[in-house]
This record gives structure tokens, C-alpha cells and sequence, in this order.
């Protein structure tokens, strides 16, 4: 087992030019180790949406997305891995699960610890990988990040009690000029 | 009734890329001409709030959709469309069709969505507006800037 910056330090070290879209308690920690235009922390969120807002963005840009999706969060929108599935883009659900409702104070999710994210993802059509031991995730993480999505990257983390909701670190009109900004001065660089 | 052919140069007319999708079956009858085009891409869905955040991202990304969907979906979806709208305050466009409109019209009906879909609307502060039917119409519609919901009486 990991803790969630365990989890995401590798992460933050191989995604590239990837945009990163962070949900519920991965957005009070990743702008611990990223903090660019291509860091969108999604909230205030519809919960279990941000795979949506990424397999979107991915269809128009053509470009990489890594959404760091609670446990809660996926179940809620299960059908977003069937749709991944019909419409493939470049996205990497990484499924970040500790059983827990963490920013709500840690109520526990539906059959916690026994839901098989990977069998769900594998039934709807993804590829997908289980990572509980931190030296493994490390190993492979670069690997598994380089590869073309879309791709499910299940991590066993480790949860916390008594949290509060994170805030993010701009508001999110801010986040959203500083990615298309981003995204128009790639474009003009970019060869024709 | 627009036909399938008429309904796709229209929305490539109006800029469309993507169309987000989830159809009844007034909406379905566009579906071959839909999944026959390369442009713009059909998009299925499983739920109606994927269609809404998938446009987010569409948009967020440059491109331009049109979330395709019957009223009780839009029910369905709420807090995407509340979080897309106004968290994001990003132009989502939707094309609506309402379920037993017409025949609401016309005498009581046991259906509820026709009841529902303008207090709907209002209440997430969305400009929207009915389609009469014809091909002008809706070319017309489709110039407009969101957020906007297009009803298309069923």
C-alpha cells in the first residue's frame, strides 16, 4: 500500500506534456509536485465527470490527459469507461482508491476494497493495471504513462480520516485561460 | 421533420465538430446519418451528464459540439449542466428533444416532461429556446452563442 503522494510522485515525474486533471484529495496534494498550465484542478466539480471532461478535451486536442479519479468518483459514473471504450482517446484514468469518501471526513464507498475496478475496466473494453506495491508502481509507472490510451491504472492507497475538502490553488476561470493559452501558444509553435 | 442528410449539413453549416449523444427515438431517426459522417464525430454515451462533461472538455480543447439528447436525460444531468454552465461558465449548446410536447398541446397528457422541461431550464438560468421544426429554424438557432438549450417538440 501507498500513500496518495506516494502514488502521485511518480506520476508527476513521467506524464509529459499530459494534461493532468486532479480530483477531490489529489487536488490538495499534486500542486505539492506540479503546478502549470497543464495542471487542472477540477473543482468545484460534478462528481465522477472529470473522465468525461478529459476523454472531451483529448478528442479536441489530440493531445494526452492523466485524470486522477477518486474510487467514489468512478463508481459514480461507471459508464464512462464503456464510453472510453466506444470513442478511444488518449486518456489515462488513473482510479485512486482508498475506500473512502476522503474529503467528506472518510465514510466508506460501496463494497470497499472489493470492487474490481480492473475486471470492470477489462468487461468494458480497457486495458488495465492493478498497482498495490509502491516499488512496482514506480518500475512501471513511466512505461504505462507513454503508453497510448485509453488505459486504467488501478492504485491501492492508502486512506485518511477526518479530512477536510481541498481547495484549489486558483479559481477556475483562471485555470481554464491558463490552459487555453497554453494550448493556443503549443498550436502556433507546432509545424503545420 | 428534418432528414438525417439535411440535419448534418446543417450542423456542419454552423461549425459543428462533435456531437455528444444520446438519442430517444424521435432523435434516433438522425442516427444513421449521424454515425455515417466523419464530421462532425458522433460521440455515444451511457448517461446523459457524460454527453455534458465531454463537451466541457470539447470545448476546454477548442472544438465545438452539440450535446444531442431527449428532456428526461437533461433531468438526468443537473449537476453536470450546473457545474458546466456555471462553475465553468463554459458556452454548452444542447439540442433537446421534449417528450409528448406536441400531443401536450393539444389535451392533458399522463406524461410529466412536458410539465417540467421550461421550469427546468429556468431554474439552472438557461437561455433556451423552441425550434419550430424546420430546417431555417434550427439553421438559425444554431448561430447562436451558448449556453443555450435548443427544445425540439416531440
Amino acid at each position: 500500500m501507498m500513500t496518495l503522494l506516494e502514488a502521485l510522485r511518480p506520476i508527476a515525474q513521467h506524464r509529459g506534456d499530459q494534461l493532468v486533471i486532479s480530483t477531490m484529495a489529489a487536488v490538495g496534494v499534486w500542486p505539492t509536485l506540479s503546478d502549470g498550465p497543464l495542471d487542472f484542478a477540477y473543482m468545484p466539480s460534478a462528481m465522477g465527470h472529470a473522465p468525461g471532461i478529459a476523454q472531451g478535451w483529448a478528442l479536441a486536442t489530440g493531445r494526452g490527459v492523466i485524470v486522477l479519479n477518486g474510487d467514489g468518483s468512478t463508481l459514480m459514473n461507471l459508464g464512462c469507461l464503456v464510453t472510453l471504450a466506444q470513442t478511444p482517446a488518449n486518456v489515462k484514468l488513473v482510479i485512486l482508491d482508498n475506500g473512502l469518501y476522503e474529503v467528506t471526513g472518510g465514510q466508506p464507498i460501496c463494497r470497499a476494497g472489493q470492487v474490481d475496478f480492473m475486471a470492470m475496466a477489462s468487461a468494458a473494453g480497457l486495458r488495465g493495471f492493478r498497482y498495490s506495491n509502491l516499488s512496482t508502481w514506480q518500475a512501471e509507472c513511466e512505461r504505462r504513462l507513454q503508453t497510448p490510451g485509453p488505459l486504467v491504472l488501478h492504485l491501492l492507497i492508502e486512506g485518511k480520516l477526518g479530512q477536510t475538502t481541498p481547495k484549489p490553488l486558483r479559481a477556475m476561470a483562471e485555470q481554464i485561460r491558463r490552459l487555453q493559452q497554453y494550448l493556443r501558444q503549443r498550436e502556433d509553435s507546432e509545424p503545420k | 421533420m428534418i432528414e438525417g442528410s439535411q440535419l448534418l449539413a446543417l450542423l456542419l453549416d454552423a461549425g459543428i465538430t462533435h456531437v455528444p449523444w444520446l438519442p430517444d427515438s424521435e432523435l434516433g431517426r438522425w442516427e444513421a446519418a449521424l454515425a455515417r459522417a466523419q464530421k462532425p464525430q458522433l460521440i455515444r454515451v451511457c448517461r446523459e451528464g457524460e454527453a455534458i462533461a465531454i463537451a466541457a472538455g470539447l470545448l476546454l480543447g477548442g472544438a465545438q459540439p452539440l450535446v444531442m439528447l431527449q428532456c428526461t436525460g437533461l433531468f438526468e444531468a443537473g449537476d453536470a449542466l450546473r457545474n458546466v454552465v456555471h462553475d465553468l461558465q463554459l458556452p454548452l449548446r444542447l439540442f433537446v428533444g421534449v417528450r409528448s410536447w406536441k400531443a401536450s398541446r393539444s389535451g392533458p397528457v399522463t406524461d410529466t416532461c412536458p410539465r417540467f422541461i421550461q421550469p427546468y431550464v429556468d431554474a439552472w438560468q438557461l437561455r433556451s429556446r423552441w425550434l419550430s421544426g424546420t430546417a431555417d429554424d434550427f439553421a438559425t438557432a444554431l448561430l447562436e452563442p451558448g449556453p443555450l438549450v435548443l427544445l425540439w417538440p416531440e
